[in-house]
């Protein structure tokens, strides 16, 4: 089975290289990259006037399963992604039971695989239940395929466990995704605090108490040179904190959502369920910050925090609802959308951040294009403008803010080692 | 001439006109409340139902009283003795009592945003009767009539919300309704006590009580929930009541004759010394029936015009 892109703008920010170029892939890895190839039994793709990327990872979802499958399952998460051109994730350990033991991380793995549409990566528990007091086996973990390991959903309150997770992964050089969330001054929160929670009578979560964990942990990080990973940042306090760390030259790296970066907590204003997400949406100037901290590459990646949720979960009161955005199958329009058409962010730079960037905090060797690599490929079409659809979601969570809302930039086609899973937003065999 | 959306839900959604025309038609509901025989046939065929999912008496009285005057069928439905302490979510139990023929449902909830959310699930009416930290349009309208009967408008009067903003959906309220009318609101509380962007929404935020006090046409004294105390924010009763507690050597330095209101029940002796909770310029009993003149305005603008 060969294939041959022809005639798509070929970006591998890797390299640095942006030409139009042909590709050709053979058993499942990249043969050739070069002008008009010949197609001899090749079967062509024709991507002209299409961006051809190398394939997208998002490094932080939520895949529900064991014990959420009402949510999401590992098939229905791994079809949301490819739809949304991702071809690889990896999947947080907050499922029931949670991601403590090697079982559940084969469990994940294996039923990833089975699925047959993307690589899932799954990550294993920072503390044994995910409840902060004791490491879990993190060797076994490691062992058994977590990339990385997060008690994501909460934080670690202690500092001395938090602390003791960074020294012991230097044993395998994972990294610690932190979920940096003080739940003292969190607690019964379900909105950014400021004028819109006044407003709208909601309580609020101050910035601090994302900013606060953000600041332990970078100082846990340079205590025990670990590598750190804070998830889904979303203020211009962290920002700050994120800087100085990175010019103090402590380890650490970070992501902001596709949703912390396009919406601010004026969209909470309708009551709509669906605009509740921790951390929450923030203010306008934390939006602007990070949208710059992301074009300086200081956030080196977007990761979309997928958080799907049926329904009957989300039809619940504002405070009682729980948090999160099903956010796989808008990502790249959305970042697409914000950063390149309305921002000021080159084609290169962002896909460097679903590329390379989550390829380097996740310690990957993919994100690129060459000779001799896996084919894993994102094709999109930078003037297809369209609406979402939730309803026509591939994910069970249906819940997101923007159904209905128009962006350009969709991915048409997503290549898993050589095999189109999906062309035109339809996923394949 | 109607209320025009669909639901009631927060004094936002009023402009000036429209409040005007609610206190108007409430001070002609006042006249049948007066009446030694109440009840007139304006709702004959109507049903209201009261859906309170915290414990209210005069919210609820009033909303039930207001329906009965004009003659719609008043239900009240008691939440800790229904489907709902069987797990039956919001929306399913609004659709029930919507197929049951409901014209109106008056909703009280803990949450911000529930009537919006039942609003948005039925096609009855719905109005808010106190969503959590967020509104409470009908006590604010009965505030804004004993202001408008006692003094004669709103312009330029300066009215002083004192206690616990941050939980006060009674404080969001009236500062909406009140600087739409053109009163100057000043929102005064201990600093743990005060939402942050309150500037933006017109309002002058002091600590200190004496300066909120220092003319003030109108005072509004808002209930301090005991419980607050033990999730900390402030140290004791007695430490709340020597800050903020509405007395004689106080009320001094308001306007002679100013407004006392209260949206009850009162805690003598925490937010207000039963001295001047019981004087002459107290018009809390007076609230309470214009409570019930604005709610039979609204259920009859809401109701009682339509097919007429």
């Amino acid at each position: 089975m060969k294939l041959l892109l022809q005639g798509g703008l070929i970006i591998d920010p890797k390299s640095g290289l942006e030409k139009k170029l042909d590709l050709r892939i053979e058993e499942g890895k990249i043969t050739e990259i070069g002008s008009n190839l010949i197609e001899g039994e090749s079967e062509v793709l024709d991507v002209r006037g299409k961006i051809v990327a190398p394939g997208f990872i998002d490094p932080h979802v939520h895949l529900r399963e064991p014990g959420g499958e009402a949510n999401e399952t590992i098939l229905t998460g791994c079809q949301a992604a490819a739809a949304g051109g991702f071809t690889t994730i990896s999947a947080m350990p907050n499922t029931k039971p949670c991601a403590d033991n090697e079982g559940i991380i084969e469990l994940v793995k294996n039923r990833g695989s089975r699925a047959g549409l993307v690589r899932v990566l799954p990550i294993g528990a920072i503390s044994k239940g995910r409840e902060g007091r004791e490491i879990a086996e993190i060797g076994s973990l490691y062992k058994a395929g977590a990339v990385a390991i997060s008690d994501d959903g909460n934080p670690v309150t202690s500092s001395e466990v938090m602390r003791r997770a960074l020294e012991y992964t230097k044993l395998f050089g994972i990294p610690v995704i932190s979920h940096s969330e003080d739940i003292s001054l969190s607690a019964g929160g379900s909105m950014n605090e400021g004028y819109w929670s006044t407003v709208l009578g909601l309580k609020g979560i101050p910035a601090q108490a994302e900013e606060i964990m953000v600041a332990r942990d970078i100082l846990l990080a340079e205590l025990t040179e670990g590598k750190l990973h804070l998830a889904h940042v979303s203020t211009s306090g962290s920002i700050k904190l994120l800087r100085f760390a990175k010019e103090k030259g402590i380890h650490v790296t970070a992501e902001a959502t596709p949703h912390h970066l396009l919406l601010t907590d004026e969209e909470v204003k309708s009551y709509s369920t669906n605009t509740k997400v921790n951390p929450p949406l923030r203010g306008e100037e934390d939006v602007h910050n990070l949208r710059m901290a992301v074009k300086e590459g200081l956030v080196e990646c977007i990761a979309t925090d997928h958080a799907p949720w049926c329904q009957e979960e989300k039809e619940q009161e504002y405070s009682k609802a729980p948090s999160g955005i099903s956010g796989l199958e808008t990502a790249i329009p959305v970042i697409w959308d914000t950063l390149v058409i309305k921002g000021n962010m080159s084609w290169l730079e962002v896909i460097e951040r679903f590329t390379v960037g989550p390829a380097c905090v996740l310690n990957l060797d993919r994100g690129y294009l060459a000779k001799g690599h896996e084919a894993d490929i994102t094709v999109i079409d930078p003037n297809l403008r369209k609406e979402v659809k939730a309803e026509n979601f591939y994910s069970k969570g249906k819940n997101t803010p923007l159904d209905g809302r128009s962006f350009q930039g969709w991915p048409v086609m997503t290549i898993v080692g050589g095999k189109v899973v999906m062309q035109d937003g339809k996923l394949k065999g | 001439m109607g209320i025009e959306s669909k639901d009631l839900l927060s004094m936002e959604q009023l402009d000036c006109g429209q409040v005007k025309l609610i206190l108007q038609t409430a001070k002609e509901m006042e006249k049948i409340i007066r009446r030694d025989i109440k009840k007139v046939p304006t709702l004959r065929g109507k049903s209201v139902v009261n859906l309170f999912y915290e414990p209210s008496t005069r919210t609820r009285t009033s909303f039930e009283l207001a329906g009965k005057y004009m003659s719609a069928d008043v239900i009240n439905i008691n939440t800790t003795a229904s489907s709902v302490v069987k797990g039956e979510s919001l929306k399913d139990t609004g659709k029930t009592l919507e197929a049951m023929g409901a014209d109106i449902v008056v909703i009280r909830h803990g949450m911000a945003g529930a009537p919006k959310m039942l609003g948005s699930y039925l096609k009855s009416r719905v109005i808010n009767a106190g969503d959590g930290f967020h509104a409470h349009p009908t006590q604010a309208l009965l505030d804004m009539m004993t202001i408008k009967e006692n003094l004669d408008g709103f312009q330029g009067l300066k009215v002083a919300i004192i206690g616990d903003i941050l939980h006060s959906r009674v404080a969001r309220s009236n500062l909406r309704g009140l600087t739409t009318m053109g009163a100057n609101v000043w929102l005064c509380g201990p600093p743990t006590l005060i939402p942050p962007g309150l500037e933006r929404l017109d309002a002058r935020v002091t600590y200190n009580m004496e300066e909120a006090l220092e003319g003030a046409d109108v005072v509004i004294m808002l209930r301090i929930q005991l419980e607050r105390q033990k999730t900390g924010f402030f140290p004791s009763i007695r430490e709340y009541s020597q800050l903020y507690e509405l007395d004689r050597r106080r009320l001094a330095l308001a306007r002679k004759n100013c407004l006392i209101l209260h949206p009850g029940p009162i805690n003598r002796g925490v937010e207000i010394s039963g001295e001047v909770a019981d004087s002459i310029q107290s018009y809390i009993n007076e609230q309470v029936t214009h409570g019930v003149a604005v709610r039979m305005a609204l259920l009859y603008l809401m109701l009682g015009q339509k097919g007429e």
